[in-house]
């Protein structure tokens, strides 16, 4: 008997492997003649290096070598601009990029000056001391709204400003309609810098093995296949030179995606220069000093709307915030831009944004990508708009929300993957009916809510609503084999850290193949089983990855079958796939098993037919036109500690829509997860930098993560399954679902509680002391 | 440079002698000494409770102590709970019922930190939970599946009590 897997909570496959402790992540790799790395890094966020001593480091016994820009010879180099701008009209970019070592200037605290390589990490940091570095302190550039002034320091010299890169796009013309209103909400919105802190720090080893003139990199990134592309060129050596395995990954969430950091392009150089295997691994405060985050931007914005609270139209400067580098492109930006415009239809819209310089880390995607920062801002307008017009949070959003009918809907402006913004498919009021459903709106804030004021209690609640465009391309690809033993085995090129891939992409092959689950294995992030592909970014793994091994698996099923009306001598429709092997139907004895199959498919003697493949294997590739948008509600009720103002989140509620569920039990984790990072940014972590660019919070002491306290007490889900048109499983992603409107949802709840008509949030991260602050301003 | 101290530790009960460093973290000896790499690190300063083991029966965080302080004393890591894949302890199968790991990093610390607790308080209320993982991070789960899975395991592990006991040591 053969169940159907898709659309159940399976158990996960890889489990078993994480919890006894015997799955591989990078730092247990362990290898004979293995050397360390420790890096020296900045200590200032802008200075030149006026010269670098390293000759007392190299007397240290137990060091091997030491580093520095001056002998790296010709391999010194900036690394590769990772996204370049989409086609937008009058688009400004200067591209600028990290380079593997500081050379004659460091632009921000932690950037790497020079390697020490030793017989173990103890001994390479003990000669970090060692090294004498002559700075010459430059005054840094730390806020954003001053890094364009005409006195401003210049991070790039060769640059007339710290200007990187200057949009515009339109929609409609917001100018010509803006006389109509009956309202305008003008405000300003800022969104501090936060970090992704996956529990687990980045970490390569390389290890060039000069007999048989091949490098292999195990590396915790969520692009094994660009990482090894990459490397090739870099070292001058052919693609099949070079394995990267990304192994198991304590968490990612965007930043393990930035290619190349600096350690990236070194570790392995260093490997093949002294032909012995070479260990770095990121401790703590280096992941906060130089693990590259986001957010960091301030809005300027305006909303127009009809007295029926209608939006008219959108007019949002704003600036982002690079970091001293922009290797990433526009990528986050441009989700902000996108993303503001949310599931409502608006037919006006100016947007504005100049990315800016900064002597900080350099800022790449981290689970929201952007969109956080739009939603933000849309979000808080609505919520200012319903005060003025007296409707409930609710009420204004379902009157501005894009109708069943109106899809595909355009939004005519240009999104991350270079193509025009189209919402492929959507059904926004049920999300939100279900959502008042769920909390219990009309009960909590005509019952409730009432009497528990009168007690004395400060509590709220919030609704808001957001999209997340997903699982964009270019693409991926699969590879399903059938064995002799029977067992299926499935190779993708995306990394897994966390995503439960190992089960949902088996999920899907073994429907197709109608075989048990536990028959299949999974083989991500080793670019020796699969060398093409992109990675794992934008909540596109099932989508992408995941129609690339549906694909596959029905070509391996189409052999399948071909393979067994030859020896069966029946034809297709009248064979019988399922507990893998394949009968005639009806007459279960004639009947040939799977791993026969894949034996008799891959003949040692004899003759075979011409333009035959051998063996039960294909491989498919899934790209899509574009990607998938999903869409969803979050609400959730709030108390806050009028002493203490801490907030605790008594319900928390998520109607989502990512078309075919896959795995419910590992969607609905994806999304405790996003919602708790969400909490995170919106009250405890923010990065904070101080006026010379020195980050105050590099350790987990600083920095706060939420705990077991502080999230919420329950979330409980609710799904709505909208297809997507745009594949064939109709998925869609739900990677960053729980993260985007949590900020906005925690913001407008707390306000709700406090219930004081002016306060008025306008900035995350919030925090208990900057809550007091705002309260005793109000 | 070196400056070696014998030591006699006993990890999931297989005695190993060694000579290390007095500086060496615990950490680094469970994990790159002795090669159980089940032990993760997370952040090295006593923070994210990545790295917990037991110590004599209690929960430590071994990237705060140094190796040479577990002479002479028995130390339990995660590869210590079970057998083999096929054969999970009662915590672990909770977790894996209840979906409480993603990327699975932080997990061999929560397990630690759990089977100590629950041998302490079998009976744990929802609260009593919350404040037991408290000092252990996870960036994946929200938590809250976590919280799950130690209810599911207390049931669990009170029907079949004898087999923890005898397979782990308390003091
Ligand atoms: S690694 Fe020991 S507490 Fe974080
Ligand atoms: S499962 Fe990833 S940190 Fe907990």
């Amino acid at each position: 008997m053969t169940t159907s897997y898709i659309g159940e909570s399976v158990k996960r496959l890889e489990d078993a492997r994480l919890l006894t402790g015997q799955a591989l992540f990078v730092d247990d790799v362990h290898l004979p003649k293995m050397l360390e790395v420790a890096f020296l890094r900045s200590s200032y966020a802008h200075a030149r290096i006026r010269k670098i001593d390293v000759s007392e480091a190299l007397k240290k016994t137990g060091v091997v070598a030491v580093y520095t820009a001056q002998n790296l010879g010709d391999y010194w180099q900036a690394g590769p601009l990772l996204v370049s701008p989409p086609p937008i009209k009058r688009l400004t970019f200067h591209k600028k990029t990290q380079v593997i070592l500081a050379k004659d200037k460091v632009r921000y605290v932690g950037e790497p000056i020079a390697a020490v390589v030793a017989e173990n990490r103890y001994i390479a940091e003990d000669a970090l001391n060692d090294i004498i570095v002559d700075f010459e302190p430059l005054p840094a550039v730390v806020d954003l709204e001053k890094a364009l002034l005409p006195d401003a320091a210049l991070i790039h010299e060769d640059l007339p400003s710290n200007l990187a890169a200057h949009v515009i796009q339109e929609k409609g013309n917001y100018f010509a309609i803006k006389d109509q209103a009956d309202l305008i909400i003008k405000r300003d919105f800022s969104y501090d810098h936060g970090a992704a802190v996956a529990m687990e720090n980045r970490a390569i080893v390389a290890d060039w093995d000069s007999k048989g003139q091949q490098m292999t990199v195990w590396d915790t990134t969520q692009a094994p296949i660009p990482i090894m592309n990459g490397l090739a060129g870099m070292l001058g050596l052919s693609e099949n030179q070079v394995r990267v395995i990304a192994p198991f990954l304590g968490g990612a969430f965007g930043p393990k995606i930035m290619m190349f950091y600096s350690e990236e392009m070194l570790i392995p150089w260093i490997s093949k220069q002294l032909g012995r295997p070479i260990k770095w691994i990121e401790d703590r405060q280096e992941n906060f000093l130089a693990t590259t985050h986001e957010r960091g931007q301030t809005h300027h914005a305006e909303m127009a709307l009809t007295k029926e609270g209608k939006i008219l139209g959108i007019h949002d400067v704003f600036l982002h915030d690079t970091g001293a580098y922009d290797p990433y492109g526009l990528t986050v930006p441009i989700n902000s831009q996108c993303t503001l415009l949310g599931p409502y239809d608006v037919k006006n819209y100016y947007s504005e944004f100049s990315v800016i310089f900064t002597n900080k880390m350099i800022v790449t995607p981290y689970r929201g990508a952007g969109r956080p920062q739009g939603v933000f801002v849309m979000e808080r307008l609505l919520d200012l708009a319903a005060k003025e017009l007296h409707l409930t949070p609710s009420e204004i959003r379902s009157r501005n929300f894009i109708l069943p009918e109106q899809f595909p809907y355009k939004n005519e402006i240009i999104y991350q993957d270079f193509a025009p913004l189209v919402y492929d498919s959507g059904n926004y009021a049920p999300a939100m009916e279900k959502a008042l459903e769920l909390i219990d709106y009309k009960k909590f804030v005509e019952e409730e809510q009432p009497k528990l004021r009168a007690e004395g209690k400060n509590i709220g609640i919030g609704v808001v609503s957001y999209v997340e465009g997903t699982g964009i391309g270019p693409y991926e690809g699969a590879k399903v084999t059938v064995g002799a033993s029977g067992k299926v085995s499935v190779a993708t090129g995306v990394g897994t850290q966390g995503q439960s891939h190992f089960t949902t992409f088996a999920q899907i092959v073994a429907d197709v193949l109608k075989v048990n689950i536990h028959d299949v294995t999974l083989v991500t992030g080793d670019t020796f089983k699969m060398n093409w592909g992109c990675g794992t970014f934008a909540s596109r793994g099932m989508v992408v990855a995941g129609n690339a091994c549906y694909a596959a698996a029905m070509a391996v099923r189409e052999k399948i079958l071909k393979l067994a009306s030859e020896i069966l001598e029946s034809s297709i429709e009248n064979l019988e796939l399922g507990d893998s092997k394949v009968c005639v139907k009806g007459m279960p004895e004639k009947k040939i098993t799977l791993g026969e199959l894949a034996v008799k498919a891959n003949p040692l003697r004899g003759a075979v037919k011409p333009g035959t493949i051998p063996g039960l294997e294909a491989a498919a590739y899934f790209g899509p036109s574009t990607g998938a948008t999903s869409n969803g509600v979050h609400a959730a009720i709030v108390e806050v500690n009028p002493k203490t103002l801490r907030v605790d989140i008594l319900k928390y509620i998520v109607v989502h829509d990512c078309g075919k569920v896959i795995n419910p039990m590992v969607v609905e984790g994806q999304i405790h997860g996003g919602v708790a990072q969400g909490i995170g940014n919106a009250y405890y972590e923010q990065l904070v930098y101080d006026k010379k660019g020195q980050l105050l919070t590099a350790s987990l002491m600083d920095y706060l993560l939420p705990t077991s306290y502080d999230v919420p007490r329950k979330i409980i889900t609710g799904h709505i399954e909208t297809p997507s048109p745009l594949n064939p499983l109709g998925v869609k992603g739900t990677g960053e679902a729980g993260t985007i409107p949590a900020a906005s949802l925690f913001v407008q709840a707390v306000e709700n509680a406090l219930d004081n008509p002016k306060l008025e949030i306008r900035e995350v991260p919030m925090s208990p002391n900057r809550l007091f602050e705002l309260l005793k301003e109000s | 440079m070196s400056n070696l101290f014998p030591i006699t530790v006993t990890v999931n009960g297989v005695v190993y002698q060694k000579e290390v460093e007095p500086r060496l973290l615990l950490s680094d000896f469970l994990r790159h000494t002795l090669g159980l790499t089940g032990t993760h690190v997370g952040c090295e300063h006593g923070v994210c409770g990545v790295c917990t083991v037991l110590f004599d029966g209690r929960p430590v965080r071994s990237c705060i102590m140094f190796a040479v302080q577990a002479n002479g004393h028995k130390i339990t890591t995660v590869e210590g709970l079970s057998k083999d894949m096929e054969h999970l302890h009662p915590l672990q199968e909770a977790f894996s019922e209840k979906h409480a790991l993603q990327c699975g990093f932080c997990t061999p610390g929560f397990l630690m930190t759990l089977i100590a607790f629950l041998h302490e308080n079998p009976h744990p209320t929802e609260e009593q939970i919350r404040e037991a993982i408290s000092g252990n991070i996870c960036r994946c789960t929200g938590y809250q599946n976590i919280i799950e899975a130690v209810k599911l395991a207390a049931i669990k592990m009170n029907a079949s009590r004898e087999n923890v006991a005898n397979e782990l040591s308390f003091p």
